[in-house]
């Protein structure tokens, strides 16, 4: 397979294919299709059949396209693979460079995997405005592949912005009740910690200004290029401390860490079901994504002072038993499952401020399940909301007779999320604490009491909407899964249940980066002089 | 190299005009040709296309001229490429106010046929403004300009609104010009000189740095500049003159004379008063803060589409600032692609409005509830405009670029304006509150029932629209060519800072890090 792939070059265009083929797919579903009247509901007229199934041909396109990754991608390989460089913006130092390391690998196929679901998953929820609704999609997805892929910091922070916009209309058009209030919320919270991250990126850009030959004259121009920052910029110690303050509020947010989530319940609830999906299973990886690929790693200095590291380890463990106690009062099932994602980012942020290995790796494997299983649970709440219009707890009960299918499923992908042994849960969450445990034990100690309390919540809500006495009359006719639906839980539950008996493919693949990223911040901050910068003596 | 022209030598100034007087020729003679003919739809409507035709002319006259690399001698007027990129925007600017008009004077059903040739002689005071190496030429050029627009802010004479509106402006605008006036005469006190560089070497050579008369004399300067950019505190005029002005002539207003108030700002700051850099930074630090600050701030509470867009257009005049509090070339290629920006994102944003106007009715954003639904590409289109004006990546284009230049300009000043940088972030998500308010409403809002029905776009409306939004996001996506024509526009400005900046005053970063 591999062979094959090298022989046609794959490794050379794949990602900028991977950007430019939902581009593509909206550029077809915006010109074909007809015009629908004002609150038509497309589904039943006929007129979401093209956009939806033109969206589905591009998610399912673009995710076989980048299935070639998992083969492609040389695991012992410690550089940036599949690079793609092109030139930009010259003149300010910019370039459109492309490249993937483990960690990026695994997130690129789980986005491409999920944003297929999440298209499937919307055929028959969305019904107004459905050419603009998957147009928005494939240009969200876009966005987010970019930020994975992007070794140019300009280019990061474009992508970075690129994917706030569909997102705002998602929520903001086809959401709840208070969508417009959610999805402002969400905009405005994402940007101000984005916008102080361009501040940052400037100066770490004009940190590594070097003269080049352009247009015929050496000039000195910025470069934003990743691996120029890390090797050449120069920053004074005060100015890596502010500088990592910009960056850990930008993804802080995003994560989001235990004072900043306020907006993660509203936006997760008021979005459509496949916004949910996205937000919870790509989105929040986002965040961490950048502590691991930016944050940490340009300013080591910062983020290993002890002060600093027992600050956010503190905000991570909070984050933990605080989502996870909140979860356990929510009436509302979309709720508590918004909140159950406070809980298990925070022990994403513990494994990689631990910074051992194994707590990254743990942490890496959390960010993977918890996509795949956040993103099977909120599917689940959309599918059986659809049925019954209420996503309230207490309106259920005794589903387990009327919808057997659907309970197993829920039931199943609930442990996941729980962390049964066996599931995919269980393997990061338990690689987290242990590598964490080296680093602090107080706080892990604290934080695996969450693994209780989530067991608590989601069994009891579990119990409460499938085993509890069928007493609610119009619960008694709720149609089972049917074979749409199936097909789009089938895939998540093949990955839950692989993860959790086998993640040593996806291990390995992540392995050298998690290393790599341990080892790059330990030299770094271990150096007395305080710099960014390696070339200073 | 010898200069191309000896400005000292009539012909040769005259040759260094080329395009200023073109314009001015052309305009007069439209303006015989205005008068000759009874007032009537069509004739109005073929004067603006003359107009239009004229306009692209001295585009192209300028264009020409700027590819000649011309070079003059120190004079009254600067031949270098500042002026030409200042030109073609201004012209741009100038295209789009003239094709907006044509349809917007059809719309309220005036058909004097003047008001194109008005806006083309404030336009060639623009002109003049952005040549002006002398403080003569740049009082001429302000009056040139300010006139002609007093006049065509009061020309819809049936509105109340617009009567007021104009009143305000010509006392506000006279009042400014005094402060300006002032200002030249105590510097002309202090070195006995109004060019820009015979300025810049007396107070050199004299010692005259800390002259109370010259640091009074350049207060004043800043006093009156400041009214003409409508920065706080001297923004109060701006919200009702734009409000009550005739739409094409508020876009004008709001992009194409800040333009060209900004281009003198910039190069009689910057050629005459390098040195004093330490004296007026912080007074131009403290004034674009508060425009950030209160431009945005007041903005969020418009629901007034013109006045919204006034507070914006007070708020991007602070941010214009910083590029000039930067002090720097960058700074000066920053604002210069800032401009450009601006001025696509405005035309655009009141091209939308002139579609959704109904007589002389003030457009709300309730009137753009659910535009989506009925008219979606143009709910796109000012979706464009408003992150463009944002400052938004990617689906706002060049508004991002711009922002980015700004900070980029502001971060590498020898005495880096961080905190100029921080403000300007901050404020730019305090003003998502207006900009997205509006894409809410159009996007999120359903349809009133009662709302009444959005006729066809007009020809030229719809030209501007798709011209600005276009070039907005092609920009935005390949700004390099941009770039660099905003690059080598900067002026010559001697290595300011490197004496401005004075170790007491900005100590440089510590000694180690420094390159």
């Amino acid at each position: 397979m591999r062979a094959l792939l090298l022989q046609v070059g794959y490794g050379r265009w794949i990602l900028p294919v991977l950007l430019l083929l939902p581009l593509l797919g909206a550029a077809a579903i915006l010109l074909g299709g007809r015009r629908v009247a004002e609150g038509e509901d497309e589904v039943a007229s006929g007129a979401a059949s093209t956009p939806r199934r033109l969206a589905t041909l591009f998610f399912a396109l673009e995710f076989v396209l980048s299935l070639g990754l998992w083969w492609a991608f040389d695991p012992a390989f410690a550089e940036w693979q599949q690079v793609f460089d092109a030139r930009w913006i010259p003149t300010w130092g910019v370039r459109f460079t492309l490249g993937l390391d483990g960690i990026a690998l695994m997130m690129v196929l789980l986005t491409t995997f999920i944003m297929l679901l999440a298209s499937i998953g919307s055929w028959t929820s969305i019904r107004r405005k459905t050419r603009a609704y998957y147009a928005l999609l494939l240009v969200l997805t876009t966005g987010m592949l970019g930020v994975f892929m992007s070794l140019d910091l300009f280019l990061f922070y474009f992508m970075w912005e690129a994917m706030l916009i569909p997102m705002y209309f998602i929520v903001g058009i086809w959401g709840g009740e208070r969508r417009i209030y959610a999805s402002l919320k969400f905009f405005i919270y994402t940007m101000i910690g984005s916008l102080l991250m361009l501040v940052g990126i400037v100066y770490l850009g004009l940190a590594a200004e070097h003269a080049v030959q352009l247009h015929g004259r050496m000039q000195v121009v910025p470069d934003f290029s990743y691996d120029a920052i890390m090797s050449t910029a120069r920053i004074s110690t005060t100015a890596a401390y502010w500088l990592f303050g910009a960056f850990f509020l930008a993804f802080a947010v995003k994560v989001p860490m235990f004072p900043f989530h306020t907006w993660l319940p509203d936006a997760h609830v008021e979005a459509p079901t496949a916004g949910s999906v996205v937000l919870a299973s790509i989105m929040l990886k986002l965040g961490t994504f950048g502590f691991l690929r930016l944050a940490v790693p340009l300013f080591p200095t910062a983020a290993m002072n002890p002060t600093v590291r027992n600050i956010v380890l503190s905000l991570a463990v909070i984050g933990i038993v605080y989502g996870a106690l909140v979860s356990l009062v929510q009436p509302d099932f979309k709720k508590l499952v918004a909140y159950s994602s406070v809980s298990h980012l925070g022990f994403v942020m513990l494994g990689i401020f631990a910074l051992t290995v194994q707590s990254v790796q743990g942490a890496l494997m959390v960010m993977i399940n918890h996509g795949l299983s956040t993103g099977a649970l909120f599917f689940l709440i959309g599918m059986i909301y659809e049925r019954r219009h209420t996503r309230m707890i207490e309106a259920y009960g005794g589903l387990a007779r009327v919808v057997p299918l659907f309970a197993a499923i829920l039931t199943f992908v609930s442990l996941s999320s729980i962390g049964v042994p066996g599931t995919n849960g269980f393997i990061g969450e338990f690689l987290v604490l242990i590598g964490a445990f080296k680093t602090s034990p107080i706080l892990t100690l604290v934080a695996t009491t969450s693994v209780i309390i989530a067991a608590a919540y989601l069994l009891w809500a579990i119990q409460r909407i499938l085993f509890n006495p069928l007493d609610k009359p119009e619960n008694e006719h709720v149609p089972d899964l049917n074979r749409r639906e199936l097909a789009l839980l089938a895939p998540l539950l093949a990955g839950i249940i692989w993860m959790g008996v086998y993640p040593a493919p996806v291990l390995r693949r992540m392995q050298t980066a998690a290393e790599q990223f341990v080892r790059t911040v330990e030299t770094r901050s271990a150096k007395t002089t305080a710099s960014v910068g390696e070339g200073r003596e | 190299m010898t200069p191309t022209f000896n400005l000292a030598n009539p012909a040769q100034l005259t040759a260094a005009l080329i395009p200023d007087l073109i314009l001015i020729g052309g305009a007069m003679f439209l303006l015989l040709f205005a008068v000759w003919r009874r007032e009537s739809r069509e004739h109005q409507r073929t004067v603006g296309v003359l107009s239009i035709g004229l306009a692209l002319i001295t585009l192209t006259a300028v264009i020409i001229t700027m590819y000649q690399r011309n070079t003059a001698t120190d004079g009254p007027i600067a031949v270098d490429n500042f002026r030409w990129m200042m030109d073609v925007i201004i012209l741009l600017g100038t295209i789009g106010a003239l094709a907006l008009g044509i349809d917007d004077n059809d719309r309220v059903g005036t058909t004097t046929a003047e008001t194109h040739v008005l806006i083309l002689l404030a336009t060639s005071g623009m002109m003049l403004l952005a040549a002006a190496r002398d403080l003569m030429i740049v009082f001429l050029g302000i009056e040139l300009m300010s006139v002609a627009s007093y006049a065509l802010a009061g020309l819809n004479r049936r509105s109340e609104r617009s009567a007021e509106g104009a009143l305000k402006y010509f006392l506000l605008g006279a009042f400014s010009t005094a402060f300006l006036l002032y200002g030249i005469a105590l510097v002309y006190g202090a070195t006995g000189a109004t060019g820009l560089a015979v300025i810049h070497s007396r107070i050199a050579e004299h010692g005259l740095a800390s002259s109370p008369i010259l640091l009074i004399g350049i207060a004043m300067l800043l006093v009156g500049f400041g009214f003409k950019v409508s920065t706080v505190p001297f923004h109060m005029w701006a919200p009702d003159v734009y409000d009550g002005s005739p739409n094409p002539i508020t876009a004008y207003m709001a992009a194409t004379v800040k333009t060209a108030a900004f281009a003198a700002f910039l190069r009689v700051w910057l050629e005459a008063f390098p040195q004093e850099f330490g004296s007026w930074h912080r007074a131009v630090a403290g004034l674009a803060v508060a425009t950030m600050v209160i431009g945005n701030a007041i903005g969020l509470q418009q629901r007034n589409l013109k006045r919204l867009l006034a507070y914006s257009s007070i708020a991007h005049a602070g941010f214009i600032l910083v590029a000039i509090a930067a002090g720097t070339t960058q700074g000066a290629s920053a604002m210069l692609f800032y401009l450009l920006a601006y001025t696509l994102a405005t035309f655009g944003a009141f091209a939308v409005i002139i579609v959704l106007s109904r007589g002389d009715a003030p457009v709300t954003t309730d009137d753009l509830s659910g535009l989506w639904t009925v008219r979606p590409w143009l709910a796109v289109a000012m979706t464009v405009f408003m992150l463009a004006l944002m400052g938004f990546p990617v689906f706002g284009g060049a508004g991002f670029l711009a922002k980015w230049f700004v900070l980029k300009a502001a971060l590498q000043a020898p005495a880096p304006q961080t905190m100029l940088a921080v403000v300007l972030v901050l404020t730019t998500v305090i003003s998502a509150g207006y900009y997205l308010y509006v894409v809410m409403v159009m996007f999120m809002r359903p349809r009133r029932g009662d709302a009444a029905a959005i006729p066809e776009t007009p020809a030229w409306t719809r030209f501007v629209m798709v011209a600005c939004a276009g070039a907005i996001l092609i920009i935005g996506l390949a700004p390099d060519v941009a770039v660099q024509f905003a690059n080598v526009g900067a002026p010559k400005i001697e290595p300011i800072a490197a004496a401005a900046v004075s170790t007491e005053l900005y100590p440089s970063r510590p000694a180690p890090l420094v390159r």
